[in-house]
């Protein structure tokens, strides 16, 4: 399978305080990570360093084997690849709907008018959307918003999908229509990298899990091996908060 | 000689009269036939110093407010981060000193520093606006610094997300919400400056409150005068803050929003008006 991310040793440090301690994983084309573990482990410091909103203080992300950090990768072309859906939606407010799924694509990609436009209302109608796009962030709802930022971050085409707890902002009730979104992304074979709380989405989705707990990775496996067969005591424990009722 | 012209214009309140006859409305009838005409183009100089200053002082205000936001990026040289440390100095130097001092005396300084250093004679127009415009722009500078630090730093964050380089992030995300966020303030701004040209008239501008000088030198009519003119910056400052209420309406645009009918399956009847704020009812 094609490599398209490959984390090695990757430390990141705000002053004194080391959040990733030498993380190593890889992502391949297809491949949907989970990335599970409690709060304050890292999880988002790592989908940031990805995505170079935050600068790793040591280490290599190689990007089909450039490391982005070296300079010889241009940041913004970068992440046109590597898009970013996060968990305050972080839409435009001052543009609609349709003007959020186009603004990246008229002005990072260069492409016309006409064909940014098909291709927004083409992903809005995907994560059900396309009727919302004279809309105003502001008029609506939370499920809604993450739809319409999963919508513009597709509209960029890029390789891999970066998730930082797309439903951790939303009620309850909304919960299931992101995730309903985010399953027929994966099926259709969009990589992505999924930090989340919510196990079965882990469990049933992806093909792949990331337990990590104090800036390491303390276990990765097969959805089957970290939920049945977990192998870290601190795994186990972790787990053992949801599946308590 | 203008007090027997009066006489014979006011012959309709009951024949010769002089000023000091008059009443109090009867002067203010009188200031109007008189001197409508110069009140109207001193006005209309106000407006005009006031509208053009409060926009180039918030395009100085958005130039200066922009790069006191901007950081240095980390690949940075010394070289440039040098460069912008003195640029962000100077001015923070500017804003501090236009804030810091009195308009009237700037425009002294500017105007009689300008032809007593450098034998440059500014006209009186381009006095004017460079005072009015370089003050309201120190003003503006800190009100558009205080705008874009408003904006959440998740719309940076969306942006850059995407691809957009620092350039496109601030001209096509944050500087529009921050000029929708400062609205108000350049609406008080408008109105300051309204008020405030009235100190160019130290250097000869013949605006509002010149008028209102000549007029009341002329005539001796200082209560009078000062009413009318009074009633005049009132309808000008009012009508603004009402104009600019209006436009802070329409960028926030209309509270419903159409449903488009790409999916004419399900709305098969032409355009369904959502009502954001009753929250989904079709
Ligand atoms: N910008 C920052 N400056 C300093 N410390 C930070 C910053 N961002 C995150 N941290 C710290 O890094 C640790 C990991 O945070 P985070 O990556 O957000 O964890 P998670 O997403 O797993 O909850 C936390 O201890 C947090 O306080
Ligand atoms: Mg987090």
């Amino acid at each position: 399978m094609e490599e398209i991310l490959k984390i090695e040793h990757l430390v990141k440090t705000f002053g004194t305080n080391e959040v990733l301690k030498d993380i190593d994983f890889t992502v391949s084309k297809g491949n949907v990570i989970s990335i599970i573990g409690a709060s304050g482990s890292g999880k988002s410091t790592l989908l940031r360093c990805i995505n170079m909103l935050e600068e790793a203080t040591g280490g290599k992300i190689l990007y089909h084997g450039k490391d982005i950090l070296s300079g010889e990768v241009d940041e913004d072309k970068y992440r046109t690849k590597v898009g970013m859906v996060f968990q305050s939606f972080n839409l435009f407010n001052n543009y609609s709907v349709l003007d959020n799924c186009i603004l990246g694509q008229t002005h990072v990609l260069k492409r016309n008018k006409e064909e940014a436009k098909a291709k927004a209302i083409e992903y809005l109608s995907k994560v059900g959307m396309a009727q919302y796009i004279k809309a105003k962030p502001r008029q609506l709802s939370g499920g809604q918003k993450q739809r319409v930022a999963i919508a513009r971050a597709l509209a960029m085409d890029p390789e891999v999908l970066l998730f930082d707890e797309p439903t951790s902002a939303l009620d309850p009730e909304m919960v299931g229509e992101v995730l309903d979104v985010m399953k027929d992304l994966a099926e259709g074979g969009m990589t992505m990298l999924v930090v989340t709380h919510e196990m079965a989405f882990a469990r049933d989705v992806s093909n792949r899990v990331i337990y990590m707990a104090d800036g390491r990775i303390e276990e990765e496996g097969s959805p089957k091996d970290i939920f049945y067969n977990p192998q870290s005591p601190r795994t186990k424990e972790f787990l053992s908060r949801f599946t308590a009722n | 000689m203008k007090l027997s012209q009066s006489s014979l214009l006011l012959s309709d309140f009951g024949g010769e009269m002089t000023i000091a006859e008059m009443n109090f409305f009867q002067r203010m009838i009188y200031i109007l036939q008189q001197y409508g005409g110069s009140l109207v183009k001193g006005a209309a100089t106000t407006m005009a110093i006031a509208i053009i200053c409060t926009l180039l002082g918030c395009v100085i205000g958005f130039a200066v407010g922009l790069v006191q936001t901007t950081e240095p990026h980390k690949k940075d040289g010394l070289l440039k981060r040098g460069i912008l440390r003195v640029v962000k100095f100077i001015l923070t130097a500017y804003v501090e000193v236009f804030r810091g001092t009195p308009m009237m005396l700037q425009a002294a300084f500017i105007y009689y520093g300008m032809s007593q250093l450098f034998g440059i004679n500014l006209g009186m127009w381009s006095a004017a606006i460079i005072i009015v415009s370089v003050n309201t722009g120190a003003y503006m500078a800190e009100t558009v610094r205080g705008g874009i630090l408003s904006v959440d730093p998740g719309q940076r964050e969306g942006a850059r997300a995407i691809g957009m380089s620092h350039f496109q992030t601030m001209l096509l995300v944050i500087l529009p919400q921050a000029l929708r966020n400062i609205m108000p303030q350049i609406g008080n701004n408008l109105i300051i400056n309204i008020k405030d040209t009235c100190v160019l008239s130290i250097i000869g501008t013949v605006e509002l409150f010149f008028t209102f000088k000549s007029i009341s030198g002329a005539l001796y009519t200082y209560f009078e005068a000062a009413t009318v003119t009074m009633i005049i910056y009132f309808v000008l400052t009012f009508a603004c803050s009402r104009i600019l209420r209006y436009v802070e309406s329409r960028m926030d645009g209309p509270s419903n929003f159409d449903l488009a009918t790409t999916d004419t399956l399900a709305f098969t009847s032409g355009l369904t008006k959502y009502n954001a704020k009753k929250g989904g009812t079709f």
